[in-house]
This record gives C-alpha cells, sequence and structure tokens, in this order.
C-alpha cells in the first residue's frame, strides 16, 4: 500500500493555514448528527472530547482508570515547550520547528512538526484561559526556563507539576462538556477491540471492568488517544496501567505500527533499587538546568562511593568528571535525553557508577545552591526533592542525588497521515499513540506540547474533513461485525482464564521486560535483537500454555485485566525488535552498536533509511510486512547531530 | 522485616466483607508500601488466591488513584499517598490494617477499591472555566500578581484522591471541593462565574451524601498534599457572598 502522508503543498509556513482552508466543514447543524468516540482521557484525549463536544459533536469518552483525570499524562513533571519568546532570547515558531526536527535527528515530517510549532502558542493562551497556574515572574507575567536539547527558555512550567495542571485544565473542560450532555463518560473502560465495517472504523468493543460486561459502542469514528507502550520494558516510568492493548488492536485491524523501536530513555531517573521493585520515578530533567552531573574519574574511587567508605562530598573537584560538560562544551547538562542516557551507560560500564549496583551517577545541585541559596533551588524544584528523599530517604540538599536512565516516552506509534488519520479510514490517532511529531527522539518538555495540539487544535480540523465526506450513518451495535468482534473478544476472555497454567502474569511480563532491556534498550546490536527476537518468540509460547489467570470474567479482575495487556505487549516487543533488527543505523533513541561516530555518537544512513518505518499485521504467526512512507526534507540541511 | 497483615477483603458491593490475615517475610524496607502488597499478591496468585484488589496507577504520588486506609490513616502514617509510602515507615513484627475508604459517598466495589464517581460528578457541577478551545486571549494579557498565582497553585495541587473524605469523622467533601473554588476564585479568569460556581459545587457535594464539615482539621492534617484548610474559608466566604448576592449566576 502506498503511504500517502497527505502534507499540503506550498512554503512550509503555510501550509497548515491553507490546509484549514481546503479541508471540508461540517455545518454546525449536522454535527450533533455525528458520534465521535475518544478512548483515553489523557492530555491528547480529553483535550479532543472536549473541544469536538464545545464544536457539537456527541462525544464517548472512556478510560481505564476510575477517573478521566487520573490519565498518565497527569504524571509529567517539567513543562510545555512553545515559541512565544517571551524571554525577548532570540525564539520563534521556526527555532522550535527546527530544534524538534533536529532533536529527532532527522526522521519526522517537517510538516507536521512546522504545525506543531505553529500551534504551540495556542495552547499556552488556552490553559491560561482556563485558569492552570503557571508560574509567573514577579510582574505577573509568565515564567519560562529552558529545557533539554533547546539553547532558548521558551518552556512554561506549574512548579514540577506541569502535566498535572494541564490535564486538570483539560479534564475540567472535560467535566463542562459532560455537564452540558455531550460527552458520556465511561470510566473503568477498557477497549478490547475497534470495530470496521466495510474497512472503515465505525466502534468500538470495550470490557466493563468492574462488571467484566463486553460491550460494543458504534461512532462515526474513532479516536485512539491511549499513549505510548513504555511498559512493554515492565520497568519503566510509566503508570502501572499504561498500556498498548488499544494500539495494537487497531494494529491487528490493518492499522500499521510506525518506528515501534524509537524508545526513549530518559536519563534522570531513581536508580533501580531491588527486584521487587514495580516502576521507575522520573525526576525532572529540568533538574538539570541547575544540577551538575559527574561520576569520580577513577574506578577505584568510585569503588570506594559503592562500599560507602568515602561521602561524595569526600571527592574533591579535581577528582571529579563532569563528563557532559566537558564533553559537550556548549550544551554541557542540557545536552539531549539519548545523549545524556547513553553517556552515563558509558561511565557505569567503565566501572565509575555511584551506587550499590553500580548503575548510577550523581545529579548535584551543591553548586546551585551555593550560588542561588537553598531557598531559590527550593523554589523550582521543591517538590522534585521531596518526591527524592521519600523515596530514596536521602536529602538531596545535603548529599547530591543519584540518578540512571530509564524508559520513559515511546516515539514509535500508529501511522497516522497529516490530518491524524490513520490508514484505516475513520480510525485517528493523537498524543503519543502516534508516531508523528518526535521523529528518533522526542525532546523535553514536547510530550505535553504534542498532546494538546492534537487534541485542541489539530483534530478539531482535520475530523471535519473525512465526516463531511461520510453521511452519518447510524451504525447499530447489532451489526454483525460488532457481532463477531464481541464473541472474539469474549473467547480471548475465556482463554486466558482456562489456560490456568502454573506463572503469574507479572512473572512473564518481568521476563519480556528484561529481554526488551537488555537487547532493546539504550543500545543494540544485530546479534542482540536476534537472540531477543527467539526469546520473545518462546516466551510468548509459554504465555500462552502455562499463565495462571484467577477469577472469573465477570467481575473486577486486576489479573485478567494485565494478561490482556501482557499478551500484547509480548506481540509487540517482537515487533520493537523486528523493527530495530531492520533499521542498519543510528539515530536518536535508536543507537545500533555497529552504526556509530568515532566518537561514539548516534550514526544515521540518511541516503538509506530517512524514512517513516510502518509495520502491517499480516497474520498470526507470519511475519509483519514493511511500508515505507519517505521523509521529505525541503527546508533544513541533514546534518550530523552535534551538541559539543 | 516480617509483617502481618490484616486486610478488608470484599467480594462485591453487596458482600459483608471482612478481615483476612496473611502473614508476609523477607520484605525490604526499600519497598513501597504497595510493593509489598505485589508481594502479597504473587503468593496469593502463586497459591491460586484471589489476589487483593486495591487502586493504584502511577505510583509517582500525582495520579490520586491509590487510597487504602493504612492502621487508622488515610495512606498510612506519612503525610504522603500510599504509592508514596515505603516500608522503612514499619518494624519488623509490625502487624499493619489496611481498610477501603469508609464513606457511604464512597461505595465500595471489591476488597479496598472504592467508587469515587461523586468527586468528577462535582467538579461537573462547576469546577471550571467556561471557555471554549480557541479564541482565547494572549496569555500575557493577563497579568497575575506571583503571590495569587502562587495561592491558586497551591490549591490546584489538589489529587483529588479522598484522603480528606476518609480521614473526616463526618466524610465531609469541603477540603476537596474548597480546593477547586479556591483555584479558580483567586484566579481573574475564575472570578466571572465565581459566585455560581461555589453554589452549584456545594449543591452536588450535599447531593452526593457528603457529610457536613465540623473545623476539626483531619482532612488538612492527613491531605498527601497539604491542602490548607484556609480553602474552606474562603470557600464558605464565597458561599455566603453568593447567597447573599442578587446578580443573576
Amino acid at each position: 500500500m502506498k503511504l500517502d502522508s497527505k502534507i499540503p503543498n506550498g512554503p512550509l509556513a503555510e501550509k497548515w493555514t491553507n490546509h484549514k482552508f481546503n479541508v471540508k466543514l461540517v455545518n454546525p447543524a449536522n454535527k450533533r448528527k455525528y458520534n465521535i468516540i475518544v478512548v483515553g482521557t489523557g492530555l491528547a484525549g480529553a483535550s479532543a472530547a472536549a473541544s469536538l463536544a464545545e464544536l457539537g459533536y456527541n462525544v464517548q469518552a472512556f478510560c481505564f482508570q476510575d477517573s478521566p483525570r487520573r490519565a498518565h499524562s497527569i504524571a509529567a513533571q517539567g513543562g510545555i515547550n512553545a515559541a512565544k519568546n517571551y524571554q525577548n532570547d532570540g525564539d520563534s515558531v521556526y527555532r522550535l520547528f527546527y530544534d524538534t526536527i533536529k532533536g529527532g535527528d532527522y526522521r519526522s515530517r517537517e510538516g507536521n512538526v512546522y504545525r506543531l510549532a505553529q500551534v504551540s502558542v495556542n495552547i499556552i493562551d488556552q490553559c491560561v484561559a482556563q485558569g492552570v497556574p503557571f508560574a509567573r515572574e514577579y510582574g505577573g507575567l509568565l515564567a519560562n526556563r529552558s529545557f533539554g536539547g533547546a539553547q532558548v527558555s521558551r518552556t512554561f512550567y506549574a512548579r514540577g507539576q506541569t502535566g498535572q495542571q494541564l490535564l486538570l485544565g483539560a479534564y475540567s473542560a472535560l467535566s463542562r462538556q459532560v455537564a452540558n450532555g455531550k460527552v458520556k463518560l465511561y470510566p473503568r473502560t477498557e477497549m478490547m477491540d475497534v470495530v470496521t465495517i466495510d474497512g472503515k472504523a465505525k466502534g468500538i468493543v470495550t470490557r466493563n471492568l468492574i462488571t467484566g460486561a463486553i460491550e460494543s459502542h458504534s461512532g462515526d469514528a474513532v479516536l485512539l488517544c491511549t499513549g505510548g507502550y513504555g511498559n512493554v520494558f515492565f520497568l519503566s516510568t510509566n503508570a502501572m496501567g499504561s498500556n498498548v492493548t488499544a494500539a495494537w488492536r487497531a494494529h491487528k485491524k490493518g492499522a500499521y505500527f510506525s518506528n515501534p523501536c524509537y524508545t526513549q530513555i530518559h536519563p534522570t531517573c531513581i536508580p533501580v533499587s531491588g527486584d521487587h521493585q514495580s516502576k521507575l520515578t522520573l525526576m525532572s530533567e529540568s533538574l538539570r538546568n541547575d544540577g551538575r552531573v559527574w561520576v569520580p574519574k577513577t574506578i577505584p574511587t568510585a569503588e570506594k562511593l559503592r562500599k560507602k567508605e568515602i561521602a561524595p562530598k569526600d571527592i574533591k573537584d579535581e577528582d571529579r568528571d563532569y563528563y557532559l560538560e566537558t564533553k559537550y562544551p556548549s550544551f554541557g547538562n542540557l545536552v539531549p535525553r539519548d545523549v545524556a542516557s547513553r553517556n552515563a551507560k558509558y561511565v557505569c560500564d567503565e566501572g565509575r557508577g555511584v551506587n550499590e549496583t553500580g548503575e548510577a551517577v550523581f545529579l548535584d545541585f551543591r553548586d546551585a545552591i551555593l550560588r542561588d541559596g537553598e531557598d531559590a533551588v527550593r523554589g523550582k524544584y521543591g517538590n522534585l526533592f521531596d518526591m527524592y528523599e521519600k523515596i530514596t530517604g536521602e536529602n538531596p540538599y545535603k548529599t547530591p542525588m543519584k540518578i540512571y536512565p530509564a524508559v520513559h516516552y515511546t516515539m514509535g506509534g500508529l501511522w497516522v497521515d497529516y490530518n491524524l488519520m490513520t490508514n484505516v479510514p475513520g480510525l485517528y490517532a493523537l498524543g503519543e499513540a502516534n508516531f508523528s511529531d518526535h521523529g528518533a527522539n522526542r525532546l523535553g518538555a514536547s510530550a505535553l506540547m504534542q498532546g494538546l495540539a492534537d487534541g485542541y487544535f489539530v483534530i478539531p480540523y482535520t475530523l471535519g474533513d473525512y465526516l463531511a465526506s461520510h453521511p452519518n450513518g447510524k451504525i447499530s451495535v447489532d451489526h454483525p461485525e460488532f457481532k463477531k468482534c464481541e464473541d472474539e473478544v469474549k473467547a480471548k476472555v475465556q482463554q486466558l482464564l482456562t489456560i490456568n497454567g502454573n506463572k503469574t502474569v507479572d512473572h512473564f511480563h518481568k521476563k519480556l521486560g528484561k529481554i526488551m532491556w537488555n537487547y532493546c534498550g539504550m543500545a543494540r546490536n544485530a546479534a542482540g535483537l536476534t537472540k531477543a527476537k527467539e526469546m520473545i518468540k518462546e516466551l510468548k509460547k509459554e504465555f500462552w500454555s502455562d499463565v495462571k489467570v484467577l477469577g472469573t470474567g465477570e467481575e473486577l479482575n486486576l489479573s485478567l485485566e494485565k494478561a490482556h495487556r501482557v499478551a500484547d505487549f509480548l506481540e509487540l516487543g517482537e515487533l520493537m525488535v523486528v523493527d530495530a533488527l531492520h533499521r542498519e543505523e543510528s539515530c536518536g533513541g535508536h543507537f545500533r552498536d555497529e552504526h556509530q561516530t568515532p566518537e561514539g555518537e548516534a550514526l544515521r544512513d540518511d541516503e538509506n533509511f530517512a524514512y517513516v518505518a510502518a509495520w502491517e499485521f499480516a497474520g498470526e504467526g507470519k511475519e509483519e510486512v514493511l511500508n515505507k512512507e519517505e521523509l521529505v526534507f525541503e527546508n533544513v540541511k541533514l546534518t550530523q547531530r552535534s551538541y559539543k | 522485616m516480617n509483617l502481618t497483615l490484616k486486610v478488608w477483603r470484599q467480594k462485591n458491593p453487596s458482600d459483608k466483607g471482612g478481615f483476612k490475615d496473611y502473614t508476609l517475610s523477607g520484605i525490604s524496607s526499600d519497598m513501597s508500601f504497595l510493593e509489598m502488597l505485589d508481594v502479597l499478591n504473587e503468593d496469593l496468585s502463586e497459591k491460586g488466591d484471589d489476589p487483593v484488589h486495591f487502586d493504584h496507577d502511577c505510583r509517582e504520588g500525582i495520579c490520586g488513584m491509590c487510597s487504602l486506609y493504612i492502621n487508622g490513616q488515610p495512606h498510612g502514617p506519612t503525610q504522603t499517598t500510599t504509592c508514596q509510602l515505603h516500608m522503612r515507615s514499619f518494624k519488623d513484627g509490625d502487624t499493619i490494617t489496611i481498610e477501603p475508604w469508609r464513606a457511604s459517598s464512597f461505595p465500595i466495589i471489591k476488597d479496598l477499591v472504592v467508587d469515587r464517581s461523586s468527586f468528577d460528578r462535582i467538579i461537573q457541577s462547576g469546577g471550571y472555566v467556561s471557555v471554549n478551545t480557541g479564541g482565547v486571549p494572549d496569555a500575557n494579557e493577563i497579568p497575575i500578581p506571583k503571590i495569587i498565582a502562587d495561592e491558586a497553585f497551591d490549591s490546584a495541587t489538589c489529587i483529588g484522591c479522598g484522603a480528606c473524605v476518609a480521614a473526616c469523622k463526618n466524610a465531609s467533601a469541603m477540603l476537596f471541593v474548597s480546593a477547586k473554588i479556591s483555584q479558580l476564585a483567586l484566579l481573574p479568569q475564575g472570578k466571572v462565574e465565581k459566585r455560581g460556581r461555589a453554589e452549584k459545587m456545594v449543591a452536588q457535594m450535599d447531593d452526593e451524601g457528603f457529610g457536613a464539615c465540623t473545623n476539626t482539621g483531619a482532612c488538612s492534617a492527613e491531605c498527601p498534599k497539604g491542602i490548607d484548610l484556609s480553602n474552606i474559608a474562603r470557600m464558605n466566604r464565597e458561599y455566603f457572598a453568593a447567597s447573599l448576592s442578587t446578580e443573576e449566576h
């Protein structure tokens, strides 16, 4: 199938404006005749559901949590980028566009990214109007800070809880539409499948997580706003419930899955403390503005630290290796995430790690506290420091934080065109669930921007274009396709409940996570990936013959919920490995040992790999088929990314 | 460390429910409380017993999904969410009692899982600024004194977990409701609708069956985000002003 990105013609700066004029509109009186299904209520889902309902569409919004306010966007800490140039420091739409393209290692679409940068300014206006309490200066105007991968201050923030405040803003807009009767909420409801009729998405089948009821919902379009798949690694900074099920089942219904191997490992997380660990906690990247990353210069000193014979403060400045500042003088501690993560791995692999496991580096605030005072540091990062102390029992005002990279975000996702529509007509993917804007690496403070851009400012325009040419035909959920889909879902539930094997769901999830982390993590190579593929195949077989899922399907059943999700992670994991194996280059978060510059940086192969890999499901047990969307660069010149 | 857990087990809303004892050994003090429960659930699952159902999601103390009434305190002995409580707060040999939130407006679904949708309905009754997407002024057109913005932020930091209700002997939701009313009443964007908002949200809170406030302050003392009691005072002011006001709202 030929993939058409539908990027409008014309100069970059005019594409979106022209497109908005050229798309078809749905008459206001007709909008109320359309039903739109929105799955997921994070930043993308809540903002889309609210905005579409405001326009007059009828919206059904689904989430697996007990309330839409709990979607994992809420946990984003650092901030949201916007090209406001309030700081007069040289920012512009073009610069945000350029930074994002470059930060993504030239593996994203110019047209999409430029639009993202354009609407970024509207997002801030919108959120402020909703009452989002962004940080402000004494003069009463909005404050900004700088963030990894950028040399301007364009990040808006609400202490270390920006995601929470933005999500609560979107949730409030959503709640208003619930009160207006334009949105019907379905909390504690998990999407189990997409229903397509004549090749078009016409609804979904869900499981009510409380009663276990399998139900159908029909609609004129289905929007998947279901987040990323980082939990394929078991340990990640994602919420425990974050999963790929909605996106994966859509994939098996024909939607292409793009660039699954592009995963982001976040450099500043609290290190793993033991086997019991259930999740990893991120410390906002904004900490790198004032914290200095270092390890001891020599292995013997690091050994003494690990054995607790010396404390960090005992190590003199000349014996410390501030390796990011030395290696990257112009960006220093603010290099993009992939660069910071990989360098942490290198110094730890050399034996210079600073905690008991040897997998941690210091993030030190000593100099910032000396320079600005403890109060100033507390003002910026107080809640993060508190959180760190609660988890580790150490006080970061007194002793440096210990950090290590962890899986955080997934740039890959469902393939979508410029309108955010997948290759299945009527099926859309927004936010982290799609692959669209971050290329092979996402810059800090850009996830919130993209989720809200998609939901507030893109889909309200582009959805109408599809609907206008598809007269609403209210499809009954008694249609045979719905019944067939329900039966398949019920059969899968029964299958999981009747295996009655010996191993728990978590057992399989942890095993999969280890395979992914070891062979498809911060650095990958052909031998490891080939091995991982076989290991995952084996694990999948074992899962379907030996998993133990207790209870029944007609009740709240946490192990059944998890079993569905882990079953999908097993399949996705294999595709990630296949994708990583086929991409014989390094770019952004995808680092292949075989492809690096003499300095150890990612070495792209633009001639052969400047494309989006869009994988097509070919049937159970069959190899997925690779489709390519060539990336066209008309405005930026592809260069070796350098942050020296 | 070795522990004895007394856990509330209840099959469904109509089941009477009761405590069940479990013993756990080899718990590390570095584990979070929920990781300790994960260990219990892995044990139970391996034995073929139904795991203990509890709500949790982000495990970073921000989503508000986790709950648990631990040894008579919502979210346990430290002023944080249950997911941020670590086992170093307990001693070897301790007996830990774990119950769900107890409030008629939070009916029990199963074991430790309760239904908090009443909170969503309160927000739906008026916890927002009535602006549509698009057509809003530039973000810097409305300067807001830093001190006001910071105060609004302090109120906005509520995670909607319901600990305030669980802590209150009357199961009052005043702290939760007042936090939202305060945030929006403090900010110029929210001032436009502040009167109607206070009336509608308070009415919805009453409809949901939450109890009255007797100013004991247990809510704020147990709030994992430290939402201040002054929010309740501000809400009362807003509500009083609204009831005296003759203008339409």
